[in-house]
C-alpha cells in the first residue's frame, strides 16, 4: 500500500522541488537589505519549520502510542525523528552559512535563536542511544515515547521562551510587527515551505517501506531458522 | 549587526553552498535508503524463493 504511494509522492515531491527553486531564482526579487545572500532564507526556514513540526508531530505520535499500545505510532514516531535531525543538521549548516554571509560569524554565542535550535536538535540527538540502550522492545518504545512527549513539549515551549526573549540579531519570520514579506517572496517562501513539508512526507514513506521490509524480512528468518531442516543427503 | 549587503560574486558562493548542502542531505539519504531497499528486497526474493537455504 505505502510502496504504490511513494511513486506519486515522489514525482510530486521532485516537481515541487523543481518548481521552488524556479521561483527562488528567477521569480522571487533581491532584498533591499541583505541581497542575494537572503535566497538562503528559502531554504533555510522552511527546513527549520518542518524540523521543528516534525518533532511535536512525533509527540503526537507517541501519545497515540502510549494510549493505544499500537507500535506503529512508536515506529512512525521514531522515522519522523530521524528525518527531523536530518533536516536539523541542515538547518544548522544552512544558518551557520548565511550567519558568516551576513553577519560575518560562523556562530553566534548570544543569539538565542541559533543557541535554542541547537539545544532542541542535541536532545533529539540523545533520542536514539536512549532507544538503543533499551533491550526489551516493549520497554524501548514505551521509554522512546516517554522521551518523544517531553521533548515535543519542549519545542513550543522554547519557541515562546525565543519571542520573549529581548535582544536578538536573527530575523524575526512569522511575527506581528515584523519579517512581513512582500507578496512575491511571501509566496516563494509558502511554496519552498510546501516543498520541504512534501520531501518530508515522502522521505518518511521511503524509511517506512525499508522498515516494513526489514521486519518481514526477519519475520520470514525466524520462521525458516523455527522449521525443521530437511535432512542433509550425503 | 548586519553587515552590508555581499555583492553577488561574493554572496553567490555561500548562496550555491546553502543549496549544496540542502541537495547534499537529500541525495545522500535516498540513496542510503535505496541501497539498503534493494538489498532488502533481493534477500526477501531469494528467502521466498529457496526458504531452506541456511542462514550466512
Amino acid at each position: 500500500m505505502r510502496t504504490r504511494r511513494l511513486l506519486p509522492l515522489s514525482l510530486a515531491s521532485a516537481a515541487l522541488v523543481a518548481v521552488a527553486l524556479a521561483l527562488v531564482f528567477f521569480y522571487a526579487p533581491l532584498d533591499a537589505d541583505q541581497g542575494f545572500v537572503q535566497k538562503i532564507f528559502y531554504i533555510h526556514v522552511p527546513m527549520a519549520i518542518v524540523a521543528l513540526c516534525g518533532f511535536m508531530l512525533a509527540g503526537g505520535m507517541a501519545i497515540a502510542h502510549l494510549r493505544t499500545g499500537d507500535r506503529r505510532w512508536d515506529l512512525r514516531a521514531y522515522v519522523v525523528i530521524h528525518l527531523s535531525i536530518i533536516l536539523g543538521i541542515g538547518v544548522l549548516l544552512t544558518g551557520s552559512i548565511w550567519a558568516r554571509a551576513s553577519w560575518g560569524h560562523w556562530w553566534v554565542w548570544n543569539e538565542p535563536t541559533l543557541v535554542s535550535f541547537l539545544v532542541v536538535f542535541l536532545l533529539y540527538c540523545t533520542y536514539q542511544p536512549l532507544r538503543f540502550a533499551i533491550e526489551d522492545p516493549e520497554r524501548q518504545a514505551r521509554s522512546a515515547s516517554v522521551f518523544a512527549i517531553v521533548a515535543g513539549a519542549f519545542v513550543p515551549l522554547n519557541f515562546v521562551a525565543i519571542r520573549l526573549a529581548q535582544a536578538y540579531t536573527h530575523p524575526r519570520v512569522l511575527g506581528a510587527t515584523g519579517g512581513s514579506l512582500p507578496g512575491s517572496m511571501r509566496l516563494t517562501f509558502l511554496v519552498c515551505l510546501g516543498a520541504v513539508a512534501l520531501l518530508f512526507v515522502t522521505l518518511c514513506n521511503l524509511e517506512l517501506t525499508a522498515k516494513r521490509v526489514s521486519f518481514r524480512l526477519r519475520r520470514l528468518r525466524r520462521a525458516r531458522d523455527a522449521s525443521p531442516q530437511p535432512p542433509v543427503l550425503r | 549587526m548586519s553587515s552590508p549587503a555581499l555583492p553577488l560574486h561574493e554572496a553567490g558562493p555561500y548562496v550555491a553552498a546553502a543549496y549544496v548542502v540542502f541537495a547534499a542531505l537529500v541525495v545522500a539519504y535516498v540513496a542510503i535508503m535505496a541501497t539498503r531497499l534493494t538489498r532488502m528486497e533481493r534477500s526477501l526474493e531469494d528467502l521466498e524463493d529457496d526458504p531452506a537455504e541456511p542462514q550466512r
